[in-house]
C-alpha cells in the first residue's frame, strides 16, 4: 500500500506529511525550550542582589560557536537547494560541511563544559573562599579524612559576591596564582558543575539540551548523507522533502542558540 | 465538503524559515555590537557591526540566488 502525501501536499492542510509532522514537533519544542527560558527568567529575577553571575562564560568561544551554527544553517539550505536542482554531488559537499561544523560546535561546547568542571570554589574554615582551576590534588587528598592538599590556579576572596561579577574592575584586576589549600582548612568544596548554583544548573540544562538536539540533528543529517543515495535514485522528490524537513529542524536548533547566546554569555 | 488550499504562510518552507533565521541573526549581530560598545570594547563592537552588514548582504544574495525556489 502506498502512503499518500509523502511528496504532494495534502489539499486541506497544504502540506506533505513530513512537513506537517515536523512543524507539530517544532511547536512542542518551542514549548519545551520556552519553559526552560521562563525558568531562567524566574531564577534570575529571584536571585539575591549581587548573587547572579556575570562574565562566567567565554564570550569568544560563544561567538565562534554562533558563527559555526550560522554557517551550518547556510550549508543546510544550500544542500536542500542542491537537491531542488538535482545536483546530488553538491548536496553531499554541503551536508559534509554541515556535519563538520556541527561536530566542531560540539567539540567547543565540550571544552567549555570541561573548563567549568575543573573550576573549583573552596569554602575555607576562616570564612574566605579559594577559587580557581584545579591544578592537582595530592595523592593522599581525602576531604572526609581531612588529609592532603589541593592546588588551584586562582585567588582567595573574602566575600563570595566578589566571585559573581567577573567583568567588574576588581575581578579584572585580581591576580591569579597557584593557591595550595590543606584539606584540614576546607569547610566545603565543589566544582562549577550543575550543582554549584542556579546559574550553572540552568546553564547546563539549557545548553546540554541544546547540544543533544545538535547531536540528534547531526546523526539524522549524517544518515541522509551516507545512506540517502538509494532513495535519491528511486524517489528524488521525496528525498528532497526529507532534506527540507531535517533543514527545518536544524534551523530551529540554530534559532534556539541565537537566543541562548546573548541570554547566557552577554548578560 | 470543499477543501480550500491553506493560506501561503501556513506552508512555511525552509526558504521562509531561513529568511527568519537571517533576520534574527542580523538582530543578534547589532545587539552584540550594542553590548560591546556598552562594555567599552570598540573592536568587538565594530566587528559585530561589520558582521551584521555582512549578514544583510548575504540575505539579499540568498533571496536573489533562490528566486526560482518557491516559499511554499
Amino acid at each position: 500500500m502506498e502512503i499518500p502525501y509523502t511528496v504532494q501536499a495534502r489539499p486541506d492542510t497544504g502540506l506533505y506529511n513530513a512537513k506537517l509532522g515536523i512543524w507539530l514537533f517544532l511547536a512542542s519544542e518551542v514549548m519545551l525550550f520556552g519553559g526552560l527560558f521562563s525558568a531562567y527568567v524566574l531564577l534570575r529575577v529571584g536571585a539575591e542582589p549581587g548573587m547572579w553571575p556575570h562574565g562566567w562564560l567565554n564570550v569568544t568561544l560563544g561567538t565562534v560557536n554562533t558563527l559555526l551554527l550560522a554557517l551550518s544553517a547556510i550549508t543546510t539550505l544550500l544542500a536542500w537547494a542542491a537537491c531542488k536542482v538535482r545536483d546530488f554531488t553538491k548536496f553531499k559537499i554541503f551536508h559534509a560541511c554541515t556535519i563538520l561544523l556541527a561536530l566542531t560546535f560540539l567539540g567547543i561546547k565540550s571544552y567549555e563544559y570541561h573548563d567549568k568542571l575543573i573550576h573549583y570554589e573552596i569554602k575555607l574554615n576562616n570564612g574566605t573562599f579559594a577559587d580557581g582551576h584545579l591544578v592537582e590534588k595530592s595523592a593522599d587528598f581525602d576531604l572526609a579524612k581531612k588529609t592532603g592538599t589541593v592546588t588551584l590556579h586562582g585567588h582567595i576572596v573574602t566575600d563570595e559576591k566578589e566571585l559573581m561579577d567577573l567583568r567588574s574592575p576588581e575581578a579584572q584586576a585580581a591576580k591569579h596564582e597557584e593557591v595550595i589549600v590543606a584539606a584540614t582548612d576546607i569547610k566545603s568544596m565543589g566544582n562549577y558543575g550543575p550543582r554549584h548554583n542556579t546559574f550553572t544548573a540552568i546553564y547546563f540544562t539549557l545548553t546540554g539540551l541544546h547540544a543533544l538536539h545538535i547531536l540528534g540533528g547531526t546523526l539524522v543529517i549524517f544518515y541522509f548523507w551516507a545512506f540517502g543515495g538509494a532513495m535519491w535514485k528511486t524517489d528524488p522528490e521525496r528525498f528532497t522533502n526529507r532534506i527540507e524537513v531535517s533543514g527545518l529542524f536544524w534551523h530551529f536548533v540554530d534559532l534556539v542558540w541565537i537566543f541562548l547566546f546573548p541570554v547566557l554569555y552577554l548578560t | 465538503m470543499i477543501f480550500r488550499p491553506a493560506r501561503r504562510f501556513t506552508k512555511m518552507s525552509l526558504k521562509a524559515f531561513h529568511l527568519i533565521f537571517v533576520t534574527l541573526l542580523t538582530a543578534l549581530a547589532f545587539g552584540c555590537a550594542a553590548w560591546a560598545f556598552q562594555s567599552g570594547s570598540v573592536l568587538w563592537g565594530a566587528t559585530a557591526i561589520v558582521a551584521g552588514i555582512f549578514v544583510i548582504l548575504y540575505g539579499i544574495y540568498f533571496l536573489k540566488k533562490l528566486k526560482k525556489i518557491s516559499y511554499l
